[in-house]
This record gives C-alpha cells, sequence and structure tokens, in this order.
C-alpha cells in the first residue's frame, strides 16, 4: 500500500472518530433548551417527559423570589408570559440573579410531577450587563 | 471633538473604499501611481483613524457625558486607568479600537514587507482596506457610532461594569483583539497571492511573523481571559465551555494547524491547498467570534446585549467566505503538490495527523456552539450541549494530539528508518512508562489523567533529549561547556528550539487540565467562630474558621468581607477574605445602586492547589455567612504554562534581522548539520 492511500486510512479513521465522539456527545449530553410555553406542550403530550434533564430560559416573576439563606435554597417563579412555572434551587445562585425587575435566567433541571421545576443551576443574565444605558 | 471624530470616520471610510477598490481590482498593474496610492491610501486611513481614536479618548478623559458611550461606561468616580479602557470596553468603542490596531497593522505590512515583494503589497492593500472599511461601515451607519451625543448631559456617567474593574480586563482584550486582528494579515497575503497569481513559497515567507504573533496574542488572551474568568466570575474554574470562550479557541486551534503544516509546505512543497484554506478558514473564524460576542444570537454571560451590528458580521461573513473560497477555487489548479508523501513514518504524516486533529477538534467546538442553532433551524427545538459535551470529544481528541507533540519532532523528514525510530523514541517512551508507574503508585487510576501524565512525560522526554543531543553535539563540536551550549543552540535555531519550548507550555496546561479532575468543591454556613473542614486531592486537611463579616465603604462602593482562618494540617496559612461589592454612583448628591452586587473571591496559590473562597452572602443580614470552598489541584501551572508558551513565542520569532524574515537567505539558516544529527542522511 502506498503511503498516500494508509495516509487516507488514518485520515479516514480520525474523522469517524471526530464525527461519532461529536454524534455520541449530542446523544449523551445534548439537553432541550425550551420557553415555558414550549415545556407546558411537551410535557402535555408527554407525560415521560418529566423528570427528563431541560433547561428553560425565562424571565423571574417579580417579587417572587423566597430566598432561605441558612437552607441555600431559593423558590422562585419563572414565565414567558403564557406559562409561570414554579423553581426550586439548592445552591448559590449568581451576583446577577437579584430581585430587581426583567432578570432573565436559564434554570437547567427537571420537571417534577407535581408541577415544580427542580433546577441543578441557575444562570441570570442581565439586560444590562455589558451595555449600560444612562437613566434619562 | 465628536463632530471631528465623526468626520475622521467618514474620511476613513472613503478613503479606506478608495484603496479597497483599487486594491481588490488590479487596475494598478498596469499604473504604477494607481498602485503607490492604493498602498498611501493605508497610511492615510491610519491618520484618521488615529484622529478619531484621540477624539474618543479625550471625551472619555474630560468626562463628557454628552458623549452616549463615555455616559454608559464611565464615572467621575471611576479611577483613571479604568476611563482609559473603557475605550475597549464597549461595543461601539471596542469597533474602533479594532479598526485602528487593523489600521496599524495595514501600515506595519505596508512599511515593513521587504520590496520584492512590492508586487503583492498593492492587493494586501486592497484586502486590509476591505476589513477595514467594513468596520468602519459598522460604526457609521450599523448604528454604533462612539462619538453619538445625547439630547441631554447626564450629571455623571453609568460607570465600567464592576467584573469589567480588573487589570486582567484591563488587557485582555486588547490582546485578543490583537491576535484576532493580526490574523487579518496573513488572510490579506493569502489573498494578495491568490489574486496575483504568485504560489510559490514566497508570501508564506512575508508572512511568517505575522502569524506568529497573532498566534501569540491569541494564547496570551485566552489565557489572560481564562485568569480574569478564575479571580472575577467567582465559579470556581477557568474554563466553562462559553460560547465566546470558545469563539476565541477556534481561530487560535486552526492557527497552530498552520504553523505546523506551514513547515512542509515550506519543506517539501505539499499541502498549498490545505494551507490556504487554513488561512482563510482562521481569518473567518476570528470574524465569527466576533460575530458571536456581539450579536447575542448565542446565550452567553459574555456577549454584549442583543444588537443589529450582527447581521452586519454575518453578512461581512458569508461575502468573505464566499469571496475567498471562489478565489481559492479558481486557482486550484495552479496548487498542485510539488511532491507526494513518502511514508507513514515520517515528520510530514505526524503533522498532518496532527493538522487534522486540531482542525478535527476546531469542528467539534465549532459544532457545539452553534448546535443550539442548527437543531432549531433542522427540528424545530432548540438543544443546547455544554461542559460534558466539549469534555467528552475533546478530551480522547487532546490526548492523541498531546502524543502526536511527542511524536512529530522525533520523526525525520520524509521517511524514517527502523534504526532512527529506536534511536530517538526510546528514551522518551521509558520517560513515559516511568511517568506512568510513579501516577499509579501515587493511587492515581484514572484513566484519562493517566495518559494525559504519561503523555506528558513522553512530550517532555522528546524536548530534553531534543536539547541534550543538541547541547553535547556543540559540546563535542566547539567545546562549550553544556548549558552554554544548550543557549547557543536556541540562538541559533530560534524557530526550532522556541517551538519545543513552546510545547512545554502546552504540556503544563495539559498537567493543569488534569488536575482539575480532583476538584473538591463544598459549601458551609457558618457563625463566627465556627469552623469547618475541607479534605483537598492530596490528603490535606483544611480548616477553616468564620471569623465575621465587616462592612465598609470603598471608593465608588460599599465592601462586605468575611473573613476566613485558614490552616492546614493544624498549621496555621494566615486569613483569607472574600467580598461582596455594591457599586454605587453619585446622582444629585444621592447615592443609587449601580449594577449588581458583584464578589471578589479570596484565593490562595501554590504549586499544588488552590484554595479558592466564596462568601455567598450573610443569613438575614447577621455575621452568619454561607460559603462555598473550592480546592482546585493544580491551577497554577496554567498561568505558568502561559508564561512558558509566551516565553517560547518570543524565542521562536525574536528577529535574526529585521522584522520579517528574509528568504533570500537559504531557508534554514541557523539549522545546522550538528544541531540536527538525526536528519543527516535521511
Amino acid at each position: 500500500m502506498k503511503a498516500g492511500h494508509k495516509f487516507m486510512l488514518g485520515a479516514t479513521v480520525i474523522v469517524a472518530s471526530v464525527g461519532f465522539l461529536m454524534y455520541e456527545g449530542v446523544r449523551e449530553t445534548g439537553i432541550y433548551f425550551l420557553t415555558p410555553t414550549e415545556l407546558a406542550s411537551k410535557a402535555a403530550a408527554d407525560p415521560t417527559f418529566h423528570e427528563v434533564g431541560i433547561k428553560v430560559g425565562a424571565r423571574v416573576v417579580p417579587g417572587s423570589v423566597q430566598r432561605d439563606v441558612a437552607g441555600q435554597t431559593i423558590d422562585f417563579r419563572i414565565t414567558d408570559g403564557a406559562h409561570t412555572y414554579p423553581v426550586t434551587y439548592r445552591g448559590l445562585v449568581p451576583d446577577t440573579f437579584t430581585d430587581a425587575e426583567e432578570i432573565e435566567v436559564i434554570v437547567e433541571g427537571r420537571l417534577g410531577q407535581d408541577g415544580v421545576l427542580r433546577a441543578t443551576d441557575v444562570l441570570a443574565k442581565c439586560g444590562s450587563r455589558y451595555e449600560a444605558v444612562p437613566e434619562a | 471633538m465628536t463632530l471631528l471624530g465623526t468626520f475622521a470616520l467618514w474620511g476613513a471610510w472613503l478613503v479606506g473604499l478608495w484603496g479597497a477598490v483599487v486594491g481588490l481590482s488590479g487596475r494598478w498593474q498596469a499604473r504604477p501611481e494607481l498602485a503607490r496610492s492604493t498602498v498611501r491610501s493605508v497610511h492615510a486611513v491610519l491618520l484618521l483613524l488615529l484622529v478619531a481614536a484621540v477624539a474618543l479618548w479625550k471625551g472619555l478623559v474630560t468626562h463628557d457625558f454628552n458623549i452616549e458611550y463615555v455616559a454608559a461606561y464611565t464615572s467621575r468616580d471611576l479611577p483613571d486607568y479604568y476611563v482609559f479602557s473603557a475605550f475597549w470596553a464597549g461595543q461601539k468603542g471596542s469597533l474602533l479600537f479594532w479598526a485602528v490596531v487593523l489600521s496599524i497593522f495595514s501600515s506595519l505590512a505596508q512599511a515593513l514587507t521587504p520590496r520584492r515583494y512590492a508586487s503583492l503589497m498593492p492587493y494586501v492593500a486592497g484586502v486590509t482596506s476591505a476589513v477595514i472599511v467594513f468596520f468602519v461601515t459598522v460604526m457609521v451607519l450599523g448604528g454604533a457610532n462612539p462619538f453619538e451625543r445625547l439630547p441631554f448631559t447626564p450629571e455623571d456617567g453609568r460607570g465600567l461594569n464592576p467584573q469589567l474593574q480588573n487589570v486582567g480586563m484591563v488587557i485582555h482584550p486588547p490582546m485578543l483583539y490583537l491576535g484576532y486582528i493580526g490574523i487579518t494579515i496573513p488572510f490579506a497575503f493569502a489573498i494578495a497571492a491568490l489574486l496575483s497569481r504568485r504560489l510559490d513559497t514566497g508570501w508564506l515567507h512575508a508572512i511568517r511573523k505575522w502569524t506568529l504573533v497573532s498566534w501569540l496574542f491569541l494564547a496570551i488572551g485566552i489565557t489572560l481571559g481564562m485568569w480574569w474568568a478564575y479571580v472575577e466570575l467567582g465559579w470556581g474554574g477557568y474554563w466553562a465551555w462559553d460560547p465566546v470562550e470558545n469563539a476565541s479557541l477556534l481561530p487560535w486551534l486552526t492557527m497552530t494547524a498552520f504553523l505546523h503544516s506551514v513547515m512542509i509546505q515550506e519543506k517539501r512543497g505539499m499541502l498549498k491547498r490545505w494551507n490556504l484554506s487554513l488561512i482563510v478558514g482562521t481569518f473567518l473564524l476570528s470574524i465569527f467570534g466576533t460575530f458571536i460576542t456581539r450579536s447575542g444570537v448565542i446565550a452567553s454571560v459574555h456577549s454584549f446585549t442583543q444588537s443589529n451590528v450582527g447581521y452586519f458580521f454575518l453578512a461581512f461573513l458569508l461575502v468573505a467566505g464566499v469571496y475567498s473560497f471562489t478565489l481559492l477555487y479558481t486557482r486550484w489548479p495552479s496548487l498542485e503538490p510539488d511532491a507526494q508523501l513518502e511514508s507513514m513514518a515520517s515528520r510530514e504524516a505526524a503533522f498532518l495527523f496532527n493538522n487534522l486533529i486540531l482542525v478535527g477538534i476546531a469542528f467539534s467546538v465549532l459544532w457545539g456552539t452553534v448546535f443550539p442553532i442548527l437543531s432549531e433551524a433542522v427540528r424545530g427545538t432548540k438543544i443546547t450541549v455544554g461542559p460534558p459535551f466539549f469534555n467528552r470529544v475533546n478530551i480522547p481528541l487532546g490526548l492523541a494530539l498531546l502524543a502526536l507533540t511527542g511524536i512529530g519532532p522525533l520523526i525525520a523528514w520524509r521517511k524514517a528508518s527502523v534504526a532512527n525510530l529506536r534511536r530517538q523514541f526510546t528514551g522518551p517512551l521509558v520517560t513515559g512508562a516511568l511517568v506512568g508507574l510513579a501516577v499509579v503508585a501515587l493511587g492515581i487510576r484514572d484513566t484519562y489523567v493517566l495518559m494525559a501524565l504519561v503523555l506528558s512525560g513522553f512530550v517532555a522526554g522528546t524536548v530534553v533529549q531534543e536539547f541534550y543531543r543538541g547541547a553535547r553535539a556543540r559540546n563535542r563540536m566547539h567545546g562549550e561547556p553544556h548549558a552554554l551550549a544548550a543557549l547557543r543552540l536556541i540562538g541559533r535555531n530560534r524557530r526550532r528550539y522556541g517551538g519545543y519550548v513552546v510545547h512545554v507550555g502546552i504540556l503544563f496546561y495539559f498537567v493543569a487540565f488534569t488536575g482539575m479532575a480532583f476538584k473538591v468543591d463544598q459549601e458551609a454556613t457558618l457563625k463566627p467562630g465556627e469552623s469547618t473542614e475541607v479534605v483537598s486531592p492530596y490528603g490535606h486537611t483544611y480548616r477553616l474558621t468564620h471569623m465575621g463579616v465587616s462592612q465598609y465603604d470603598e471608593l465608588n462602593r460599599t465592601v462586605s468581607a468575611a473573613t476566613v482562618q485558614v490552616a492546614r494540617n493544624g498549621k496555621a496559612l494566615g486569613l483569607m477574605s472574600s467580598e461582596k461589592r455594591q457599586h454605587f454612583t453619585m446622582r444629585g448628591g444621592q447615592r443609587s445602586k449601580s449594577f449588581e452586587p458583584s464578589t471578589e473571591v479570596g484565593i490562595r496559590s501554590d504549586l499544588r492547589e488552590d484554595l479558592y473562597i466564596v462568601y455567598a452572602g450573610s443569613v438575614d443580614g447577621t455575621e452568619e455567612a454561607v460559603y462555598r470552598f473550592t480546592i482546585n489541584p493544580l491551577v497554577w501551572w496554567v498561568w505558568f504554562g502561559g508564561v512558558v508558551l509566551v516565553i517560547g513565542g518570543i524565542l521562536t520569532m525574536w528577529p535574526g534581522g529585521g522584522p520579517l524574515p528574509a528568504p533570500a537567505r537559504p531557508r534554514d539558516a541557523g539549522r545546522s548539520a550538528e544541531a540536527e544529527p538525526e536528519l543527516v542522511g535521511s
């Protein structure tokens, strides 16, 4: 076999491995990213959708945040206007997660049968993070 | 001054357009005065953009809060250096910064490139001008003019986000930008070579330093970004596979591939098409990175807010991509390789595999980064992948790459003989095996960690052997003492031995990454006087005693600091504290909160492990504090690896005469036989 052919064989092995790793990676670790409305329709259509790892992007309902600092637990509600879900999270939330209005969060976790999102991770993204606009 | 600034931008736009149109059209070829005009337009654009830059800086320094940008990113109480660096803290300013730096690079490229490339230079000017015009267009037509005025003048500005108030953040963005922007120059030469059909290796020599410089700046920028994330974001790690982090890694990976594959083209005249594709791809990835950062199309903690600037970048990405690859396609027949691969046991083959793996890593990272968009477009549901995906895919690929890092330098060009292989591989393989035995003896059983450390031992063995053999040869030939011989060795062949030093730096990164597999995380709620214990992966017991929470005002913020007393294995190590900071602005004599509270973490570093303390808050305003204690093994080696990599990079491009290498001298001047005995007769 010529060197060129051997190389092509090796290259095919590498490309196939990369492809396989990526395919497996997406299949095993991919997580649905949904809005509350999409979550509601998924959960209604497929009862097994509960207890599946998901991410939900939504706004925090102002005033819904209840912190139990000693127990390191935070309860709040998220909404996209149409559907609202209660969330419970045990752990430390990022600094950007405040009681201010218009906090956008990405909640990662599972939707329990009781309709409560049990979060394993909460990311807060504030609209004014790097682009600050002076108040008029 | 803002009027002047805006005028300067429009001036730069017009002059740049002239340079781009004339340069790229090639009409200058028959008319020398047009060629001169194209080159001069590059310098004129620089002058105009410098005027704009000075105008913006003047607005910042004089606190002219009527300028929207100044009001949005600075305030009266902001320390001077942050006022200065606010130039690149926001979207609009960083676009101007980008254009200015690219303009400086373009002028330098015109001024420093030897005369024998004169027939390429107007094309180069055309490409760089086109890119500059694009950035200026985004500013003046895309609603991102940094000189925009407000209809009123606020009393004070909003101030800089406290998380950006960090030394790392003053230098991290410029470093990254220098890297991103530097890539434009090699890209411009590649396009110029294609347009002029001068497709010999000449243009490769002209860009060698530029590729190294931008590669190095990217590496520095990425490492500083890791450091910033580690000390400022408070989640206890330095790499989260965030889209913006990925975006900075992508061009670095393809550039690394290019730095290796270009050697094959120089030596053997192979891979011409591949190298051109890599340069074009790297440039497109650098624009893609800017697009990701600025469009908000992919949710990221780093991104600027959503804006239509993204559409400009997307359009530019498409145009540049279609143009470059069409051009490459039309020149395809003149890019036949001069030679074929002769053996799998050759350095060419090792480099080819290294290239495939680097590009494979880049592709998987790109794939994972855009996967949410792809899945939404194709299947209608957004599916995201996170760190588990990237680690799953990239740990095996990274290990294969590490193995090739060791194999490449050991194997001869063209075809290695069995005797050569035995002579070269015995030492490094034995080193790797010894490291493996030591690691197993220490009780480490994690397969990936074990492999990473064995391969690191192998690569280290390679580098030591190369230095030792080279030094011994000099010692025999010139009677130099070994240490002096090793230094002279680097001096005589900077590219080769500087490259090895870079490999050592990369090795340190890999070793540091393995440490993160043993990370320990623990949360605790402590009343003053209470303590908790954390056991580190090395078996040390840290005893952490909460001392209390103190509150005080400092500069432009209120600080609440929690302090712990730290003891390791019963030996006191002193106090460490972590702070919550609430920044304020003065508005009408009243203090008002600006930004969300931010956290200052406490870090105690040594060669083995970092103790990383985050104060998460108090219980109902009392001094009872919630902490997260993290032990991160081997983090220090990331920063140390960065320093070694920079030293290696500088060695590699240390001028041997003039800022650009002179291809007139033999290609491997300095690569003397004594330094490379294994190549003789191969």
